[in-house]
């Protein structure tokens, strides 16, 4: 890694984007061997309705008789060209049946990220600072137990709570028709959205007070007050820099996970997202939605890390200044 | 304080008056305990004491800080006619770094990292009212010069891990004197530096707090570094300080059996003494005695004195002791340094150890450039050098912990290869380390036992009960006894660990034992412990010892032979005795004049008595030339 320094955050940038392209190029790679392992497609297709001859028609309809190296380049030249090959259950091109499920995922998951990631610093930054008073015990032990919730027991107490059982102010579900954006159904975003939340906040801001903890606890921060620095500076201006730093990894993590992890939401939901669409393409064998996904989650995974390592460099001077 | 006190004190013109100090821990055990003294303008108070005394506790207090878990429970910190403990919040932040200032301990560790110093010095004037940008830029402009850091707006805007840790310091320096304080709390600011870096600091702080008037409290566990700086001493311990006055006559004439046995510690340059360590260890707050804490550990101790605390004892003007016999202790005589060291017959007919041309890398950067050196039979050789100068590396390679290196390191007539790893049993087990960091170097999930015992089955001498046996042995040989075998490490004191190292290198019968820096991270009386035993185990075993310091007093006290290193290359190597006593090279010579002790520190007060004349600096209007 010595010899790749230099150019500063652009040149930092522009090797992690290369760096990036060779992990989903590998990713592309175990993604298809092992969609290939899962059997005959063709075999699945048809399932019980399989006669050798009607077998052998698909099989060349889906370019199956081809070498596995050639269909695994035109599966990757597809990538690029966004079309992700055919669905096999509805015969569409894969790329325009993401389209605006991933809209519509994604959606979910910025308002998520825009409400938890604010709102976990604040709590975690509060916690710490009123660490073992009532404020820091009563919010530790509560995101414990968030915490240790699963996200679709959470998705069904509100629903039970807000929809159903205790009040009736939302929807239940949230379905999105056809030809329609999630945003003309406000309504039907909130319970998915706080579940997402409910989801990540609990643990970023856990992490967010262990840092901001450890940094209150420094010798600049002590020297920092008895500079006479009013409280407000010596936290914003030098406390939270520093505690925020490996915490922009952890919100990595944690959205990349909820790019996963959003199944269970949008199933319990009933929301037409890449969720749903996932779920219902593993049932119905259908491999090249399967992999467009596999994809794209990867691709997603890969993008926030590089931007929480850009975070990071930027908030820390050591680092930046040796690039 | 009754108001004729307070009249007193502002015409004796005390900058700051402390009174019936008393600082716990919140679950009440006292830590710092009945603690009074005053601070003159630009008078510097030092403040000494071993780790757990509760120094720094009292020069955080004269800032109104406690740190966690403890808390200040009554007394007064009077500056002026101010308390600082009766302040609220927002009194107490205009205080800080205006009138009171603080430099800490580590300047590394105080700057925030992902500030630029130039800002970090700017937010200290603009907190205090300054807002001016152009003033601010020239105040700050003016204390770069003032601490001889360059002044330009590029310098400025570096992180602080891009200075030195000298220039971190003078940085720690210029932002406590910014706002002209009347009082600054320094917390042992040198500890980490070279001497070098070290003489330049000590002498920018005497001649700012002279310069502006300061009072200045100066907290330190180095004698040597407080005799050269302070024109007044308080010796603290066990919360309490046990004796106060002016340094020379502190230091010349102890009043306190406790400051007698410290100075006896220190060792010195001018003459190869046994260091006498203090046997025992302070208590720690809540196992204090009931009478005076140092009883149990004092060789004059009788049955009175576990009786109470004693008062404070005037011996002469301004000079009091806690001590019951104080007038009987000052009458004995000046502090006797150990009787002279006897080295051992130093055999020469063949060396044990010999370095060729020994060159070694890190990365790219050749950090040792062709290094010679032979170690004897019996020998102790110091390799002496200010950080940076590779004498640590020199001792892990010999090690074989350093393995990038070229040239022949050959132990009696075997050439040994360059990583232990590929070293065989027998050679493995010839040369033994010890590490500088005790608290690091110990396994804590291992028993004393196990981690001694361990040479003893990897190189296949001992299992079993004669294992066990010579464990125990090996154990009383450094002077702790055959019980310790069944403690873990967090259950010992510093001084312990390190005897507990010295005992794991030891067991294995090793003909070279390499040392690096083993007493850096402790107190001076158990540092004098440490070399004392090291010095009784050379000469009952015929130990050959590496012995690499950046202490040079210490190496008359161990070593024959002395090579000092800069830069990666010898600049001197030979006696002892004949280098520190009649140096050849300029850079010695510096690194000598450079070093602090309690002689040379009574030269200079006398050269700034006849400078200042008698009465120690008040108010003294002197540029601030550096």
């Amino acid at each position: 890694m010595k010899r790749l320094r230099g150019g500063g955050i652009p040149g930092f940038v522009l090797r992690r984007a290369l760096l990036g392209m060779l992990v989903l190029f590998l990713v592309s790679v175990i993604v298809f061997a092992a969609t290939q392992a899962l059997g005959d497609p063709a075999r699945a297709i048809l399932g019980r309705e399989a006669t050798p001859d009607r077998l052998e028609v698909l099989r060349k309809q889906l370019n199956l008789d081809q070498p596995v190296l050639t269909q695994y380049l035109s599966w990757f030249s597809g990538i690029f060209h966004g079309t992700f090959g055919t669905s096999l259950a509805s015969q569409l091109p894969v790329g325009d049946m993401l389209g605006p499920r991933l809209v519509n995922s994604a959606l979910l998951v910025v308002c998520a990220a825009v409400i938890s990631i604010p709102l976990s610093i604040i709590i975690g930054s509060y916690a710490a600072l009123r660490r073992e008073r009532k404020f820091d015990k009563v919010s530790s032990n509560a995101m414990l137990v968030l915490t240790a919730l699963p996200e679709f027991v959470v998705a069904v107490l509100l629903v039970i709570l807000f929809s159903t059982t205790v009040l009736h102010l939302l929807p239940a579900i949230s379905p999105v028709p056809p030809g329609h954006w999630p945003w003309e159904y406000p309504d039907g975003l909130i319970l998915p959205v706080a579940t997402l939340v409910i989801a990540v906040a609990p643990y970023v801001s856990r992490i967010m007070r262990a840092s901001m903890i450890e940094v209150l606890e420094t010798d600049y921060v002590e020297m920092a007050r008895l500079k006479g620095l009013p409280e407000r500076t010596v936290l914003y201006k030098h406390a939270l820099p520093n505690a925020i730093g490996p915490v922009f990894q952890v919100i990595a993590i944690t959205l990349a996970y909820l790019a996963g992890g959003i199944v269970v939401v949008e199933y319990v939901f009933a929301y037409p997202g890449i969720g749903s669409l996932l779920q219902d393409a593993v049932v119905n064998h259908d491999i090249p939605v399967v992999q467009a996904l596999a994809m794209i989650i990867a691709a997603v995974y890969v993008i926030l890390n590089m931007f929480a390592d850009i975070g990071t460099i930027i908030v820390t001077p050591r680092l930046r200044t040796r690039l | 304080m009754s108001i004729d006190q307070q009249a007193a004190v502002t015409k004796t013109g005390a900058a700051v008056t402390v009174r019936g100090l008393q600082i716990a821990t919140t679950s009440g055990v006292p830590v710092v305990t009945d603690l009074s003294f005053e601070i003159a303008a630009g008078e510097v108070l030092g403040v000494v004491g071993e780790s757990g005394s509760g120094k720094t506790t009292v020069g955080l207090s004269l800032l109104g800080h406690a740190r966690r878990g403890l808390k200040i429970v009554s007394g007064s910190v009077l500056l002026g006619d101010q308390d600082v403990l009766e302040m609220d919040d927002v009194a107490l932040r205009r205080l800080r770094g205006s009138l009171v200032s603080y430099v800490p301990q580590d300047p590394a560790s105080s700057l925030n990292p992902a500030l630029r110093i130039g800002v970090q010095l700017r937010e200290a004037l603009k907190a205090h009212g300054s807002t001016s940008d152009a003033e601010n830029t020239a105040r700050i402009a003016e204390m770069m010069r003032e601490v001889a850091l360059p002044d330009d707006p590029e310098y400025l805007r570096r992180y602080p891990h891009q200075l030195s840790g000298g220039q971190q310091q003078r940085i720690g320096l210029a932002m406590a004197f910014a706002n002209r304080p009347r009082l600054i709390v320094l917390d042992e600011p040198t500890t980490g530096l070279d001497v070098t870096t070290q003489a330049t600091v000590l002498a920018t702080v005497r001649d700012l707090a002279a310069a502006y008037g300061s009072a200045a409290l100066y907290v330190s566990h180095d004698l040597a570094v407080v005799a050269a700086v302070a024109s007044r001493v308080a010796v603290m311990y066990a919360g309490r300080i046990v004796e106060l006055g002016p340094a020379d006559q502190l230091f010349e004439s102890s009043a306190h059996p406790y400051t007698r046995r410290l100075v006896g510690a220190i060792p010195r340059l001018t003459g190869s003494r046994v260091l006498v360590g203090i046997p025992g260890h302070a208590p720690s707050p809540g196992s204090r005695p009931p009478g005076c804490a140092f009883a149990p550990r004092c060789q004059l101790h009788s049955p009175e004195c576990d009786e109470k605390v004693p008062e404070p004892l005037q011996v002469v003007g301004g000079h009091t002791s806690r001590c019951i016999k104080a007038l009987e202790v000052v009458k004995l005589q000046a502090v006797t340094p150990g009787e002279r060291v006897q080295s051992p017959r130093v055999d020469s007919s063949a060396p044990v150890l010999s370095l060729k041309n020994l060159v070694a890398h890190y990365g790219d950067t050749e950090v040792l450039h062709s290094i010679n050196l032979d170690l004897e039979h019996h020998e102790c050789l110091a390799i002496v050098g200010e950080s940076g100068s590779g004498k640590t590396t020199t001792a892990r390679a010999i090690a074989g912990l350093h393995r990038d290196w070229t040239g022949s390191i050959r132990l009696g007539d075997l050439d040994l290869a360059t990583s232990a790893h590929a070293r065989s049993t027998d050679v493995r087990r010839q040369i033994q380390y010890v590490f500088q960091n005790p608290y690091g170097s110990l396994n804590p999930r291992k028993s004393v036992g196990e981690t001694v015992g361990q040479p003893l089955q990897v190189f296949g001498i001992a299992s079993g009960r004669e294992a066990d046996h010579r464990v125990a042995e090996m154990l009383e040989q450094v002077s702790l006894s055959a019980s310790y075998a069944r403690r873990y490490p967090d259950q010992l004191s510093g001084g312990e660990r390190q005897r507990v190292a010295i005992a794991r290198a030891l067991i294995s019968s090793p003909s070279v034992l390499v040392c690096d820096e083993v007493t850096s991270a402790l107190d001076v009386s158990v540092q004098a412990a440490i070399v004392e035993l090291l010095g009784n185990l050379q000469r009952e075993l015929g130990l050959s010892m590496v012995f690499v310091t950046h202490n040079l007093p210490l190496v008359r006290s161990i070593a024959q032979k002395i090579v000092v290193l800069a830069n990666g290359s010898i600049v001197e190597y030979g006696d002892t005795a004949a280098i520190l006593g009649n140096p050849q090279q300029e850079y010695t010579r510096h690194l000598i004049s450079n070093t602090p002790s309690l002689e040379t520190a009574r030269m200079e007060a006398v050269e700034l008595a006849s400078e200042f004349g008698p009465s120690h600096a008040l108010h003294v209007t002197r540029s601030a030339g550096i």
